[in-house]
């Protein structure tokens, strides 16, 4: 393993809701260029765990680091430290009230200041890259939800971030179309994306990831790279997560097939 | 029908049309941004202001502008302060405006959804910035139709101008009764008022279906 500084690194990580403690001392590391994939029950606390990373929720202590800067210490200015995370939510969040190019754009022009034709530029090449450059021009209504999915995966990208974060982002989708916004997802991996990833896609986790957080209860249970943790989780809870998944065959014979 | 009364006395009405007509627009702008101002400081919870607001709030939409206007132009001279006519008719609109229209930007506000602001802050917008492209064009799109009924509300509400000797359409209306005219009278206030107020209409309506066009809705 290298040494060199992880791109997100969180120590000893606590977050409460009022009374309710949800996340109990969390550490990790997301070395650059590695994909971690976060899996555990609803409501384990993994969507928490992303939006403390982005200042989303403020933390009750622990440490977090970008590029080994802590952004947790307070006088965080969390509208610049945001430009260098990228996150894509659950729900469809584009702005309505503007095209595919205008939902893109603003970030890189209004908060980064950045020249118009050269983000258009890397703007369009994204959209291309995700094969709805011919969209650009569209409202969000006008998408389905893959489509906007992956309009929202390039709204982050076109930051140039220093990492991603996805919470959950083919949940919402009708299954033809979780597909498409996946393969989205593998392709930057390909391209060396840093990326901290939630997601119920066992099987896309397992391809994607590099290593496997599972979570539960506000802690993490097991890390370990995808192909130890699928196939030799080490605790009791792990397999009986991963057993959701499983289904044994049930019929015990071949039904004979009738015609009407 | 008269038609040499209407004539005649049409040139009065159209001059204080246009009187009433800058008076309301002038009062309606100012309200606009006052509610704006005042629904803002609700919506972010700001200490102290909210109160104010709050209490403006209160204050401008339960009472008349008829009493609005009689403390400006009567009560405040007392005190040592006079203000024109004019001035008087546009603060007092925009005192009353103010406050309706604090509420229909409320209202917009409230329906911008949590999601749309955190997406907002995770592409790294300020505040201010936030504001100004993501939660106002989704507020005031959802708050068009009840500044529309604003709008057409003061429009309405500037008819009481006349106690403050403006010579507004109500003020020739009073002149002309004085001189005995009736039917042809009441025809050419009416007239008149529709003049004004429809076009308002027609614009606000439009503007209601492009902004549900820009991307909301189905
Ligand atoms: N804003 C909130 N206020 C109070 N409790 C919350 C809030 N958001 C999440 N929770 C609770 O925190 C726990 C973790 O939630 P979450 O991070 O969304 O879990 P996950 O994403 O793993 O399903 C859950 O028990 C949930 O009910
Ligand atoms: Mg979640």
């Amino acid at each position: 393993m290298s040494t060199a500084q992880p791109v997100l690194r969180i120590r000893d990580l606590h977050k409460k809701y009022d009374r309710l403690e949800v996340l109990h001392g969390i550490s990790l590391d997301v070395p650059r260029g590695r994909v971690l994939v976060v899996i555990g029950p609803s409501g384990c606390g993994k969507s928490t765990l992303l939006r403390c990373i982005n200042g989303l929720e403020a933390i009750e202590s622990g440490d977090i680091e970008l590029n080994g800067e802590s952004i947790s210490s307070g006088k965080t200015r969390w509208n610049l430290v945001r430009q260098k995370i990228g996150m894509v939510f659950q729900s469809y969040d584009l702005f309505p009230h503007m095209t595919v190019m205008g939902n893109i754009l603003l970030g890189p022009l209004k908060a980064q200041g950045r020249d118009r034709r050269e983000v258009t530029r890397e703007a369009e090449q994204l959209l291309d890259r995700v094969g709805l450059l011919d969209r650009k021009d569209s409202y969000p209504r006008q998408l389905s939800g893959g489509q906007k999915q992956r309009v929202a995966i390039v709204r982050a990208l076109c930051m140039n971030p220093e990492i991603m974060l996805f919470d959950e982002v083919t949940a919402s989708l009708d299954p033809e179309m979780v597909r498409e916004v996946l393969d989205v997802m593998l392709g930057l991996a390909e391209r060396g994306m840093t990326m901290l990833i939630v997601t119920h896609e066992m099987a896309f986790a397992r391809a994607v990831a590099d290593k496997i957080i599972f979570m539960d209860q506000g802690v993490i249970v097991e890390s370990a790279p995808p192909n130890v943790f699928f196939e030799n989780p080490v605790s009791d809870r792990a397999r009986r997560f991963l057993n959701i998944f499983q289904f044994d065959g049930v019929k015990k014979e071949e039904q004979p097939h009738v015609e009407s | 029908m008269d038609l040499a009364f209407i004539s005649k006395y049409a040139q009065l009405y159209a001059q204080a049309a246009k009187l009433t007509v800058i008076l309301a627009a002038a009062g309606i702008a100012l309200s606009l941004v006052i509610g704006l101002v005042c629904s803002l400081i609700r919506y972010y919870r700001l200490p102290l202001l909210k109160s104010l607001a709050r209490a403006y709030i209160e204050m401008s939409r339960n009472t008349p502008l008829m009493i609005q206007l009689f403390f400006l132009y009567y009560g405040l001279p007392r005190a040592g302060l006079r203000l024109e006519s004019v001035t008087c008719a546009i603060i007092g609109l925009a005192f009353l405006g103010g406050g309706y229209m604090a509420e229909a930007f409320r209202g917009g506000l409230e329906a911008v959804s949590r999601v749309q602001v955190e997406a907002g802050l995770s592409v790294g917008l300020s505040r201010p910035q936030l504001v100004r492209y993501v939660i106002l064009p989704q507020a005031f799109a959802v708050a068009v139709p009840a500044i529309t009924a604003n709008t057409i509300f003061l429009m309405k509400e500037t008819s009481v101008f006349s106690i403050i000797a403006l010579a507004d359409l109500v003020y020739v209306f009073k002149d002309l009764v004085r001189e005995g005219h009736s039917n042809e009278n009441n025809l050419l206030l009416v007239l008149f008022y529709l003049i004004i107020i429809l076009p308002v209409s027609l614009f606000f309506a439009y503007l209601e279906r492009r902004v549900r066009r820009a991307g909301f809705g189905a």
